[in-house]
């Protein structure tokens, strides 16, 4: 076993970081969340030629052939510079999708365009009554008159980073009732496709969203990626790896925030003394030291297993990782908030958007709860055997 | 033991219940259940229905204009009221200046200010904490000379709520600082449109305009809005914690909080089916009722025996001020995750009673779901202020438990 990062991975933290320092300070920042993309173009363009873009696609399709180690380096630093770019719509999950699950003229056509930053998309899975669920799919493909393309319609919601996205993946159904695993493609859907509609809206933490609404929408027969109606697997094993990578964010937050909380209670005076003199205090903050090296070591779990091909496997490493960095997370950026008094919960200050990313880190793609009960509903099928 | 109410405790709560839903007007009622901004026109002209109701300040005795109410009346008024969407009433005019005006004002400071407080003519805000002086509240700096007839007030108030509202604040102010920092301390009450005063807005975590820092530049108080003595304001300071902390199990506010998230659970589906049939989802709201239910009688228990000893309530209402806030804030939090990827989204606008949902968003964001996360985020203030959790936590162990 070896648990540090490569002389390679280590040095991409340290550019990113720089890059931080120079060009994506607090202030930078808050002005991007506020402008009208609510990210900065010109970063992006920086990334791409950092190679961060093509970071996990092979070098045949314009990428650096990066594992999910790596990727998991670069959303620490994601976390820790609060970044706005949509590099996990993008990069990992859609990019990630098509690599894995894409034909290959598909892949020479679009990984490219990925890395080399001119190409943008966005994962359009989750409807408003499925919460978390991927299967829950109400969206409808039908084949048009000819036979050779399809017909979406039905509505998507809380899509990320949907109004900057050139392309969507899109899940619809073509049989089966709305919750069944069965029946469900995927398709790659132009934005600017007649039919589709945004309601585009800025997020919790600084970030673009959009719900999406479909209305005989038309795509291409070769616009659908993976088996057709068998779609799930390859949407699921995406996502999985969206969550490594929230793992990994989180961790860069979590931290940021401690080393934050620790400066200040090594420097903000009550009652004539450094507040990190009260026992109370220590011994919070020593419980949010121990957080974060567990949610390190939960973050290397999901990002090692996050690319495996065995379903059973990988759900029980990153949705125990969801879990347990979600609560974990939650304890940190509460308790981060309330140590720094009422400078906890003031804008001005980098801790409460800190706070604020960490929760809609756990509320996005299945909150701790939602992977607490999958992790134990897999130890129950461990113990007994699957259920009848 | 008996936890029944009184014959005259039901019939007084008929008539509440009555009387709220005569005269609580429809528009701030639905500010109030939908969690959409409350302003200060509203709160105001609640105040004025509940004045000429006489129940301006239930709680207060009769020769100021209250009703004289027990602890369980006051009780079944909050609970009644939060039931019904009535908007909470400032606490900082009503249970915190007014009480110790009542004990240790002049005659004509009682004669001016407790009528304009109980008819919400005048609003009130609270002058206590600074940027160096938080939990140490006594370590305070804004300094007040006297110079003739005057004192001249300067220094900088934080973290002040609600204070662009206002029309006068009171505040501890350091008036001799030769002895123990809790000595030379004295409380004032400033007019806020006096010359010299300027208020910064600070925006909180929630996008929100709730507090503001305030700074005092040569600012000109008579000495006639002096509170008790001179050098004294730290023993009234202190007297009006303990009144502040027996409002804050907040019990009204948390039960409505709870019928809310059952509502929300109810109506937010997951996987096609009702959020609230998913017994890990249900199993966290109860947890949370039973630790309300106990609230509510240790709430009552604490407060009752206070009053039978006709006492200042002492370091036992800590442990309200304790659970009250980390309950509304467990509430706030399954309020969120009860939405989903619906907590996502951040509508501002939204937070407006009249706004209107876009087409599609409405069937699954528009009811709801819009101030929840805000509101998660705001409530973090609420084991903060009022004493952190902490600093309560170090007066039960020391003042109770003699630890
Ligand atoms: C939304 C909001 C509204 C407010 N409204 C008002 C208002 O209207 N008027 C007003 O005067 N003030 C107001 N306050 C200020 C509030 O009273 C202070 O925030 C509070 O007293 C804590 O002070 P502080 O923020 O300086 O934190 P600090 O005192 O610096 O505390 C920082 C941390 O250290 C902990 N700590 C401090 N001392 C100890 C100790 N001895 N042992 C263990 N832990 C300790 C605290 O619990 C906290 O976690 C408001 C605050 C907020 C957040």
């Amino acid at each position: 076993m070896d648990f540090r990062l490569t002389e390679e991975q280590l040095a991409l933290q340290e550019t990113l970081r720089r890059f931080i320092a120079r060009d994506y300070d607090f202030e930078r920042r808050r002005s991007l969340a506020r402008s009208p993309l609510g990210y900065s173009a010109q970063a992006w363009a920086q990334y791409a030629e950092l190679g961060l873009l093509g970071l996990p696609y092979p070098e045949e399709f314009g990428g650096l052939g990066g594992s999910g180690v790596d990727v998991m380096a670069v959303m620490e630093l994601v976390g820790q510079g609060l970044l706005l770019e949509p590099y996990l719509s993008t990069v990992v999950l859609c990019g990630g999708l098509l690599r894995d699950a894409a034909a290959r003229a598909l892949k020479e056509a679009l990984l490219p365009q990925i890395a080399a930053g001119k190409l943008k998309l966005a994962l359009a899975a989750y409807e408003a009554a499925g919460r978390y669920e991927l299967a829950h799919v109400a969206a409808t493909a039908v084949r048009d008159a000819q036979g050779k393309g399809w017909r979406l319609s039905g509505r998507k919601s809380v899509v990320l980073d949907a109004p900057s996205a050139d392309y969507f993946l899109l899940s619809a159904r073509s049989s089966g009732r709305q919750t069944d695993a069965e029946g469900i493609s995927l398709f790659l859907v132009r934005g600017d496709a007649p039919g589709l509609t945004l309601q585009a809206y800025p997020t919790q933490s600084g970030g673009r969203a959009a719900d999406l609404d479909l209305q005989d929408v038309p795509v291409d027969a070769d616009a659908v990626i993976g088996a057709p109606e068998r779609a799930l697997p390859i949407i699921e094993r995406a996502v999985d790896q969206g969550i490594a990578a929230l793992c990994a964010e989180a961790l860069g937050i979590v931290t940021a925030l401690n080393e934050a909380t620790l400066n200040y209670l090594k420097t903000r005076k009550q009652f004539g003394t450094v507040i990190g003199s009260f026992q109370a205090l220590q011994h919070r903050m020593a419980d949010m030291f121990i957080a974060a090296e567990q949610t390190r070591s939960m973050a290397i779990i999901a990002a090692t297993e996050a690319a495996g091909d065995q379903p059973a496997a990988r759900r029980r490493a990153i949705s125990g990782a969801k879990a347990y960095i979600g609560r974990a997370a939650r304890f940190v950026g509460q308790q981060a908030v309330q140590l720094h008094g009422a400078m906890g919960v003031v804008d001005e200050l980098n801790v409460g958007h800190y706070f604020k990313r960490l929760t809609m880190i756990d509320m996005t793609f299945g909150d701790a709860e939602h992977h607490l009960a999958r992790f134990s509903d897999a130890l129950r099928v461990e113990a007994l055997g699957a259920a009848p | 033991m008996d936890l029944n109410y009184t014959a005259e405790e039901e019939a007084f709560r008929a008539e509440v219940r009555a009387f709220l839903a005569a005269e609580l007007p429809a528009d701030i009622r639905s500010k109030v259940r939908l969690g959409r901004r409350i302003h200060k026109d509203d709160f105001v002209r609640w105040q004025k229905i509940l004045y000429r109701r006489g129940w301006g300040a239930g709680m207060w005795p009769r020769r100021y204009g209250g009703a004289d109410w027990s602890v369980v009346e006051q009780h079944i008024f909050d609970e009644e009221g939060a039931a019904a969407g009535a908007p909470p009433q400032i606490a900082f005019a009503l249970r915190m200046v007014a009480p110790v005006l009542m004990s240790f004002g002049t005659a004509a400071q009682q004669n001016y200010f407790l009528p304009r407080i109980i008819s919400g003519e005048h609003w009130w805000c609270q002058g206590y904490s600074e940027p160096g002086s938080g939990s140490d509240l006594a370590s305070l700096r804004t300094s007040a000379v006297r110079a003739g007839a005057h004192y001249r007030v300067n220094g900088q108030k934080t973290w002040n709520t609600l204070g662009q509202y206002a029309d006068w604040i009171f505040c501890l102010v350091r008036t001799s600082s030769d002895a123990r920092p809790q000595q030379g301390i004295s409380f004032l009450l400033i007019d806020m449109k006096s010359p010299g005063i300027t208020l910064r807005p600070i925006i909180t975590i929630d996008g929100e305009h709730e507090i503001n820092d305030i700074f005092f530049d040569n600012v000109q108080v008579p000495v006639e809005n002096l509170v008790g003595e001179e050098d004294k304001g730290w023993t009234y300071a202190k007297f009006l914690l303990a009144h502040e902390r027996t409002n804050n199990a907040g019990i009204g506010h948390c039960q409505r909080a709870l019928k809310r998230l059952k509502e929300i659970a109810t109506r937010q589906s997951e996987n096609g089916r009702p959020l609230i049939e998913d017994s890990r989802f249900r199993d966290r709201i109860a947890e949370l009722e039973l630790d309300l239910m106990a609230l509510e009688i240790t709430n009552l228990r604490v407060l009752a025996a206070v009053a039978s000893d006709s006492r200042a309530p002492g370091p036992e209402v800590s442990l309200l001020k304790i659970k009250g806030s980390e309950i509304i804030q467990q509430l706030a939090e399954l309020q969120m995750h009860a939405l989903g990827h619906d907590a996502l989204p951040y509508l501002r606008e939204a937070l407006e009673v009249d706004w209107v949902p876009p087409p599609w968003l409405a069937d699954h964001y528009g009811a709801f779901a819009p101030p929840l996360t805000g509101q998660y985020f705001n409530y973090r203030k609420t084991t903060i202020y009022a004493g952190s959790t902490e600093i309560q936590k170090n007066i039960i162990s020391k003042l109770i438990l003699g630890l």
